[in-house]
């Protein structure tokens, strides 16, 4: 066996104890005590949340002996990273403050970002010359570790607004609260339809004009609802275009990517929907009877200690470690470049948070919310701007 | 000045809510609701007095005021985030891509990204960063950073300082954290006593009264990391000086040897090879990736000498080069010498240096070469003697050729990557020309009548090197304002400042608590604490959130 391969094994490993601890951390929720350090599900769910964090390092290293550097370079590297760097936190976070309800939510979470990365390219890809650095090391695991533990307050933000938001009633806050949820089911929904088609094995080969005038080809793995702008399908005995995506959308793969977006919200509204025909209400109102133990005020002392302790992390990983390298690769340290823009946001962004908190007692539901959207900023960062806003300009 | 004066017999600067030295509050809002309930305190900054909350009447109070509002510094950073966001939607100008059909800002968003783009391009969001309003943006952070933060720390330092271990009763009773417990012995009392000092509070008493303390500095942690930023932005400003801050950018072809710029031309730089090496498709790890996103660069590499001029003194004299240095300059391995660095920046292969041709008979099967000449493409003479009499004209040339938009010739940019040539042939003892057009794959003469024809025989490359070079000596202050940031964020998110307070009462004591986060802790510090004593657990006395 490659070790390549004992590299996928690992992963996936980790993958399932992840999913098997998150029933014995469901399982703690029945619990009355707020401790859950000390009964017995939350004891085997912690351990098997470690057993599985040690093989997802075993992973880690595996593929980094195989390809002689270190797995951060490419999107499935580096997101694959974070799903690790925020289990890393969660671990750190329950030990500090023993609450098993946020292994119910961090544990997935992780998962769905874990497996969302796992459909992009996993080939091992070389480093182009920019990214031959020690720096890329110590840059990204900087900045994913703060991420990670920046996402624990995402996670306790989000089990405080389904414990507290008041569902009896349809309002502004439960729909905002679903818009949250919906999203994550967007996710689920990629990851649904394009494990999907990967085992059909679709494709279909399209043939478009680029800005420069070359004429390139780009494979569809998903079938085309939307075609690239003027483009021609190639392949045949498949599924003919319904439109062709938009004339600005230019850039490397741009009607691919719109085409996957499309299926993702497609699948993903499907399963949302399926999901409440089966309970018959909001899904946040389904959840949070699980939630009646849940003491708010110490689900929101975790929503600000992560961001406590994540802020610098992140800072020092984020900011000051890329700008070193920038200047290193560069010869600037900062470029204003989307990529970099978008990590400044971010910052900026928790320090708002601080601010509102420190001085202006944004505590409990604002907090939550705050937690929420700067989770969604960094979430931007890495999706978005990787594939859309960066695909734009590049640098060998 | 006037004050006000506590039962306890300290005067307060006017503008305090609490006393500076016993807590009792002073203020009418410290005191109690409307609803007569017992409120908690409010302790931020002790209830100390900030100039921005006791003066409200020049315009300089005013002005203070309001930047020292940490509602006026959140707003700027909402709109520093929204109008960052905003720059990152299309590309910044000097992002254009270098394949765009038109790189001309006014032409580029345009075709690009149509009337949307045309807005970006007419608001100038295309240069966002470097815009007046944008710097005035982060300039206005930063003077709202400074007073906010002398607004509050001089204060906060003082009432600290001054603040003594036998607190009024109010004080306590009214803190987050509260217990009473009605009777408590001596044992008990030295037991807690005992057990904070080895959870490393620091116990200060007072007639049995007892205020244990720890970290309090971490309060200081959001000051010290403001005073890093400050030198961040002061480190920005500092770019501006032509000193402290050069940046130049220079090519050198292959072969030649160039002053570099910035240099007051006292350093040359030779390139001797320009070396770009990709990844081998062979290579199993990569071969996969490979086949998917085609070649993958390697190494980007400029082998170089840097030469001093010694003659640099003497105004006019011809350069008298010594080497000082001869290295290699790689992505990610820029060179250093003196106060220059130089980066690998960009490269330009296969530009051509000369190309070489001959004449002949256009009917002539054997293509037999009657005359040859070679134009010198970094320097084309204008016309060309050559054997047998033929004179040749270089009627047009572009560098860089290409059609433009209504067909008609044009050169792209002024280096030779795709040379043609419009030339005028005189055969021997004529005066009337014959008109041919050269390029790269290209032998057009507009007529069909010519006699005689030209033809490409040779041609040279070489590669081009773009070098950044930069001196900067602004990096030591972005380096320390970083450091000092990094250290006071961590100071003040890592550590506590916890305070614990035991007021006798009767035969027992009150127990209040206060902390600047984490509530938690200081909740399983006191726990621990009183382990073993008939003290009281503290009851945390905040409400639910709104
Ligand atoms: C973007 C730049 C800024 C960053 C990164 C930053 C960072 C911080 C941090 C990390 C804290 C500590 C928060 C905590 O302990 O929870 C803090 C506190 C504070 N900041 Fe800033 N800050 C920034 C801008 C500002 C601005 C513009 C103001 C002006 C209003 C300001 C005023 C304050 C105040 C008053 C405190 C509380 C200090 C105290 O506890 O006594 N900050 N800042």
């Amino acid at each position: 066996m490659s070790l390549v391969s004992i590299s996928g094994s690992l992963l996936y490993t980790a993958f399932i104890l992840y999913l098997i601890a998150t029933f014995f951390f469901g399982a703690t929720i029945r619990d009355k005590r707020t401790d859950d350090k000390k009964g017995r599900s939350g004891k085997i769910a912690i351990g098997l949340t470690i057993i599985g964090f040690v093989a997802q390092i075993g992973y880690f290293i595996t593929r980094w002996i195989a390809s002689g550097h270190a797995p951060v370079s490419n999107l499935f590297e580096f997101m694959t990273f974070l799903g690790m760097c925020m289990v890393l936190a969660f671990i750190i976070i329950y030990f500090i403050y023993g609450l098993g309800v946020l292994g119910l939510f961090a544990l997935p979470i992780a998962m769905v970002i874990i497996a969302y990365a796992s459909m992009f390219p996993t080939e091992i890809s070389p480093l182009v010359p920019s990214l031959q650095s020690h720096w890329l090391y110590i840059h990204v695991t900087t900045v994913s570790l703060g991420q990670g533990i920046l996402a624990i307050s995402f996670v306790a933000g989000l089990i405080y607004l389904i414990s507290e938001i008041d569902q009896t009633t349809g309002s502004k806050r439960t729909a905002w609260l679903e818009t949250v949820i919906y999203t994550i089911f967007l996710f689920i929904g990629f990851i649904v339809i394009t494990s999907v088609f990967n085992f059909m094995d679709y494709q279909a080969t399209f043939e478009y004009t680029e800005q420069n005038a070359t004429t390139t080809t780009t494979e569809y793995n998903l079938p085309a609802i939307a075609a690239p702008n003027e483009g021609t399908l190639l392949t045949e005995g498949v599924m003919q275009p319904w439109f062709e995506a938009p004339a600005w959308m230019q850039g490397a793969d741009a009607g691919r990517k719109f085409n996957t977006v499309i299926w993702s919200v497609l699948a993903g509204s499907v399963i949302y929907g399926l999901v409440r025909l089966v309970l018959r209400k909001r899904i946040g109102a389904a959840i949070q009877p699980l939630l009646k133990n849940v003491n708010p005020k110490l689900v929101d002392e975790i929503n600000y200690r992560s961001v406590a302790i994540g802020f610098p992390v992140f800072t020092l990983g984020g900011l000051i470690f890329a700008a070193i390298w920038a200047q290193i690769a560069w010869d600037r340290f900062w470029g204003w470049d989307p990529k970099e823009v978008w990590a400044l946001i971010t910052w900026f962004f928790y320090a708002a948070y601080l601010h509102l908190r420190l001085s202006r007692g944004w505590h409990g539901e604002k907090s939550a919310w705050l937690a929420v959207i700067g989770f969604g900023i960094i979430m931007f960062n890495l999706i978005v701007v990787n594939l859309v806003l960066a695909g734009l300009h590049s640098y060998a | 000045m006037k004050g006000k004066k506590c039962e306890c017999g300290h005067l307060n600067p006017e503008g305090a809510t609490l006393c500076e030295a016993c807590g009792k509050p002073l203020e009418e809002s410290q005191q109690t609701d409307a609803s007569g309930k017992k409120q908690l305190l409010n302790m931020r900054y002790d209830g100390s007095a900030r100039r921005s909350q006791t003066y409200n009447k020049s315009i300089i109070d005013k002005v203070w005021n309001f930047f020292s509002s940490v509602k006026v510094g959140v707003w700027l950073i909402v709109l520093t985030i929204i109008a960052s966001a905003i720059g990152s939607i299309f590309p910044q100008e000097m992002y254009i891509p270098a394949d765009a059909p038109n790189r001309d800002p006014a032409v580029f968003y345009e075709d690009r990204y149509g009337i949307i783009g045309l807005i970006y391009f007419q608001l100038g969001l295309h240069n966002l960063y470097s815009s007046w309003w944008y710097i005035l943006l982060i300039a206005l952070i930063g003077v709202s950073l400074v007073i906010a933060s002398i607004d509050r720390v001089v204060p906060l330092y003082k009432a600290l300082k001054m603040q003594k271990a036998k607190r009024h009763e109010s004080f306590i009773s009214r803190q987050r954290l509260f217990s009473e417990t009605e009777h408590v012995s001596e044992a008990d009392l030295e037991k807690i006593k005992g057990h904070l000092r080895k959870k490393r509070y620091r116990l200060r008493e007072e007639n049995g009264h007892i205020l244990a303390e720890k970290n309090r500095f971490s309060r200081w942690g959001p000051y010290v990391n403001h005073i890093g930023l400050i030198i961040i932005l002061l480190a920005a400003i500092l770019r501006f000086s032509d000193v402290l801050y050069m940046d130049e950018y220079v090519w050198v072809r292959e072969g030649e040897t160039v002053v570099l710029p910035g240099t007051d031309r006292e350093y040359y730089i030779e390139n001797h090879d320009f070396i770009l090496e990709t990844y081998d498709e062979d290579d199993e790890r990569f071969s996969e990736a490979i086949a998917q996103e085609g070649t993958i660069p390697r190494n980007f590499q400029t082998n170089v000498t840097i030469y001093r001029d010694s003659a640099n003194a003497v105004a006019g004299a011809e350069a008298e080069l010594t080497p000082i240095t001869e290295d290699q300059i790689r992505l990610n391995e820029p060179l250093k010498f003196e106060d220059y660095t130089l980066y690998q920046s960009g490269y330009q292969q296969n530009e051509f240096t000369s190309m070489s041709f001959k004449v002949h008979e256009t009917d002539d099967p054997e293509e037999e070469a009657l005359a040859n000449f070679t134009i010198d493409l970094t320097s084309p003479d204008g016309v060309y003697e050559l054997d047998n009499g033929f004179r040749v004209e270089l009627g047009e040339y572009y560098p860089d050729y290409y059609l433009d938009d209504n067909g008609i010739p044009a050169s792209r940019t002024d280096y030779p990557r795709n040379p043609a040539f419009v030339l005028f042939v005189y055969p021997p003892g004529s005066d009337t020309a014959e008109v041919s057009f050269l390029g790269i794959g290209k032998n057009i003469e507009p007529t069909g009548e010519n006699e005689y024809n030209v033809g490409i025989t040779d041609f040279e490359m070489r590669d081009a090197s773009g070098l950044t070079v930069r001196v900067d000596h602004t990096l030591p202050f972005f380096g320390a304002g970083a450091a000092i940031f990094m250290i006071g964020v961590i100071q003040g998110m890592y550590w506590h400042h916890r305070r614990i307070w035991i007021h006798p009462k009767g035969n027992g004591v009150l127990l209040g608590a206060h902390t600047n986060k984490n509530w938690y802790g200081v909740e399983k510090d006191i726990e621990q604490a009183i382990d073993g004593t008939s003290i009281n657990m503290v009851k945390d006395q905040q409400e639910k959130d709104e």
